[in-house]
């Protein structure tokens, strides 16, 4: 009894320990090293992750020609996609190029790149010896490689780049506790000694030039956007031929807009049954004559027509 | 930090010419009654009755998934234009001028692409895990959603935020200035959950690559210390899944660091003990010194704000009166503190009443009372967050940087209200 008792609760113990273990850890299925191999494409600058494999200067040039050219230049020149080439010694200067000879510290950043991302329409479509070569030819293009160079899994790391020693980890960005390079502070009062300069802003015309309108871009019943180039209800009223037989105060073929304006003071749903009116046209409430269907004014200027009538019709 | 109930009235500003014309019709019917009544007691036009009010609507789930109302139809994503050779690998900006409180709508976070935006299937997806762990996996979307989740509150900005401002004004509003800047409840699992999961070496282990499944491959170092810490595998923003234009269906979310690490369309993370110096951390997404030597690595977003209302673009209609100041301030490196205000262009500065809540690595909306007298003024906002960090001029920054380095651009931002009411960038 007593060791029956026991035998339960060591049960009791190891399903609860069971029950304990966290479960969650077990998922995912393991994954195999040639498995991964297909996916697993990054190279380091020390060389890890590169495939054996080899290519020239000169079958570079065939596969760039073929491949690259279109979008970078013959050279590496293009300046409407990025150009491949040129730069080096520019970085300190008021106009610094950046390409790949010009920044880069290591060639196996240029061999992953192209071998994860290029060429741009049809990524990883070349082959690996493929990639060495035009690796190999846009070093040369940026004269880092002769003419006759030959690249594989081991030169590659070996090159050396112009802007090898270009880069610094010596800043305060790489960890949230790092320190700022630049100090203000929070000064509540008095904070200027000279009043403030606008030393910056856009060229006239440049906004609308490149934008185009910017009204849309904001909530219009908020704050509005300047409101230049929005026609008068009035000016709709003429370009929609409402001003043949209308007019703000005078009786013509149809009724003074004004006169509209006073019978319909009083009528609530004003708006709504006018421009029914308008679009089905008719006769009868003002005279025998007869307004004409008007259909090929757009419900949004009829609204504002209809808004600017009822209010009185007041000149702009 | 307690929000004071907000002056009334806000809506007395005229409408605008340009406004669409059912909207300005209401608008303006709506600001003369109240004005005619309040004015004489008199005679008002009585309220017109909307038609909505006489109608029967359309019937439920007309728009099985809901769309903005029709009127909202310009309050979208832009790109700027001449800013990137291709419309595959480039921006699209948020339009914060259009936006409340701190969440971005799913529809409006700033999306940027390296080689086009994937369409992929979360049934075929997988994330293979591997390098220096006891066991390499690869996991399903399914094994992904069963791991046990955390839901948190981040902001996402691109390292290149406001970097064509360094050299000068260059863009028309604060859509192109701050748009690469969104913040979602981000779901999905902490990154040393799934490093738990298959047994990191957490002897050799100094770093991790993450890789996007998109034709780029895009691929970023992201140190362990950070992956350890508050990095999130993220599958659900806002409530649902991820969007496509932002990762769908598994990104990484790497908090209070440039956006480019938090990479989209998540397939492969490896560990390893040294940082692989990936196109996208040494050619670009580094920041050139004017001695011509790159920062690298330069992951955190220092503390910045910006108002978003009024800003460029917009103009003030009542020459004279109230109006909100409104905005955003972050940080990488924790919670805002304090945002100050000021509309005299740095003279003197106003404390602002901040929205709860106040997160860590998140927005905070920050507001302030201003009654404008109708003369120009040069409107500013200036955070300082949990480390004592003030906001600094952009002067102060180019001492140090230059006007080269494209990234981490986190000065003061200004904005001139001219006397027409028009809004503008300015640099001062
Ligand atoms: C369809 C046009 C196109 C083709 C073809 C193309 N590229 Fe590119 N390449 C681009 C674009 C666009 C980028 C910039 C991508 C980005 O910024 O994310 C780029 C970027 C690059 C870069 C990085 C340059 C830098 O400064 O960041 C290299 C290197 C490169 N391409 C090499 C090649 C090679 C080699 C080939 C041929 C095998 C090739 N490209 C084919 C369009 C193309
Ligand atoms: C060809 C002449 C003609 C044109 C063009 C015309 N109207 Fe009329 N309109 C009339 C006449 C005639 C009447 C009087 C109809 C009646 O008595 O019912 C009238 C009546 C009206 C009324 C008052 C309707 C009522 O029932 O009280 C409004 C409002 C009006 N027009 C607006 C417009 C607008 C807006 C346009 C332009 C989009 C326009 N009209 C174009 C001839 C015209």
């Amino acid at each position: 009894m007593c060791s029956s008792r026991l035998l339960a609760l060591g049960l009791w113990l190891i399903a609860a320990s069971a029950s304990a273990a966290p479960a969650w850890e077990a998922l995912g299925k393991p994954l195999a090293a040639n498995e991964i191999a297909s996916w697993d494409i990054d190279v380091r600058p020390d060389g890890v992750g590169l495939p054996p494999g080899h290519g020239s200067v000169e079958e570079g040039q065939v596969v760039y020609d073929t491949h690259c050219a279109s979008c970078h230049g013959t050279f590496g020149e293009s300046t409407d996609y990025l150009a491949l080439a040129g730069g080096v010694g520019s970085l300190g200067t008021a106009t610094p190029q950046r390409t790949v000879g010009s920044k880069l510290d290591y060639a196996t950043t240029l061999w992953d790149y192209i071998n994860r991302a290029m060429p741009f329409n049809r990524s990883k479509a070349l082959s690996v010896n493929e990639v060495y070569a035009v690796t190999a030819y846009v070093l040369n293009l940026n004269d880092i490689l002769p003419a006759d160079a030959v690249l594989d899994e081991r030169s590659l790391p070996q090159v050396e780049m112009p802007n090898r020693k270009g880069f610094t980890q010596a800043h305060g960005m790489m960890r949230a506790d790092g320190k700022p390079d630049v100090r203000n502070t929070a000064c509540m009062k008095d904070c200027l000694k000279t009043p403030p300069q606008v030393s910056s802003a856009l060229p006239a015309g440049f906004t609308h030039q490149l934008y185009g309108e910017l009204g849309p871009h904001f909530r219009q019943f908020m704050v509005a956007a300047p409101a230049a180039a929005a026609p008068t209800p009035a000016a709709l009223a003429a370009s929609n031929g409402c001003l043949a037989c209308h007019a703000a105060q005078q009786t013509r073929v149809g009724p003074a807009f004004a006169d509209v304006a006073r019978r319909y003071a009083a009528v609530a749903d004003a708006p709504a049954q006018l421009r029914q009116k308008v679009r089905a046209g008719g006769s009868g409430v003002w005279g025998s004559a007869l307004m004409p269907p008007q259909t090929t004014v757009t419900d949004a200027a009829l609204d504002q027509i209809l808004g600017w009538i009822l209010a009185g019709a007041a000149a702009p | 930090m307690q929000e004071k109930t907000p002056p009334r009235g806000r809506l007395r500003t005229e409408p605008s010419l340009a406004a669409p014309p059912g909207r300005r019709l209401f608008l303006r019917q709506l600001a003369g009654s109240a004005v005619l009544g309040a004015a004489a007691g008199a005679a008002a036009d009585p309220l017109p009755v909307p038609d909505s009010a006489k109608q029967l609507g359309k019937p439920v789930a007309s728009s099985p998934y809901g769309q903005p109302a029709r009127f909202e139809a310009n309050i979208i994503r832009r790109q700027s234009p001449g800013l990137t050779r291709t419309n595959e690998s480039s921006i699209a900006f948020t339009p914060l001028q259009n936006l409340f409180g701190i969440i971005t709508p799913n529809g409006l976070h700033f999306e940027r692409d390296h080689a086009g935006l994937p369409d992929i299937d979360p049934v075929q997806h997988r994330l293979a895990v591997h390098g220096l762990v006891a066991q390499p996996k690869l996991f399903s979307m399914d094994d992904i959603l069963r791991l046990p989740s955390v839901s948190r509150l981040h902001f996402i900005e691109c390292g290149a935020n406001s970097g064509m401002e360094w050299g000068n004004v260059a863009v028309p509003t604060v859509q192109f200035t701050h748009g690469m800047l969104s913040c979602a409840e981000y779901t999905g699992v902490l990154l040393s959950t799934v490093l738990d999961a298959v047994g990191v070496d957490l002897k050799r282990a100094r770093y991790l690559l993450a890789e996007g499944a998109d034709g780029a491959s895009l691929t970023r170092t992201i140190p362990l210390s950070m992956a350890l810490d508050d990095a999130l595998l993220v599958y659900g923003q806002n409530g649902e899944m991820l969007r496509p234009e932002n990762g769908y269906p598994l990104r990484l979310v790497v908090p209070g660091v440039q956006g480019v690490s938090s990479v989209k369309w998540l397939r492969r993370l490896e560990v390893g003990d040294a940082p692989w110096h990936t196109r996208e951390e040494t050619l670009h997404y580094s920041d050139l010194m004017p001695d011509g030597i790159s920062r690298q690595f330069t992951w955190i977003q220092e503390a910045k704000s910006v108002i978003t209302s009024p800003s460029a673009g917009m103009t003030l209609l009542d020459k004279g009166g109230y109006y909100e100041i409104t905005g955003l301030a972050w940080s990488g490196r924790g919670r805002i503190k304090r945002v100050d205000v000021s509309t005299d262009g740095g003279r003197s500065w106003h404390t602002a009443r901040l929205q709860e809540p106040v997160l860590s690595k998140a927005l905070t909306r920050f507001r302030h009372d201003w009654v404008w007298d109708g003369t120009p003024a040069l409107l500013q906002s200036r955070c300082v967050d949990d480390t004592g960090y003030v906001q600094p001029l952009l002067r102060q920054l180019r001492e140090v940087r230059g006007t080269r380095s494209i990234y981490h651009n986190n000065a003061i931002q200004t904005w001139q209200v001219a006397a027409d009411g028009g809004v503008h960038n300015v640099q001062l």
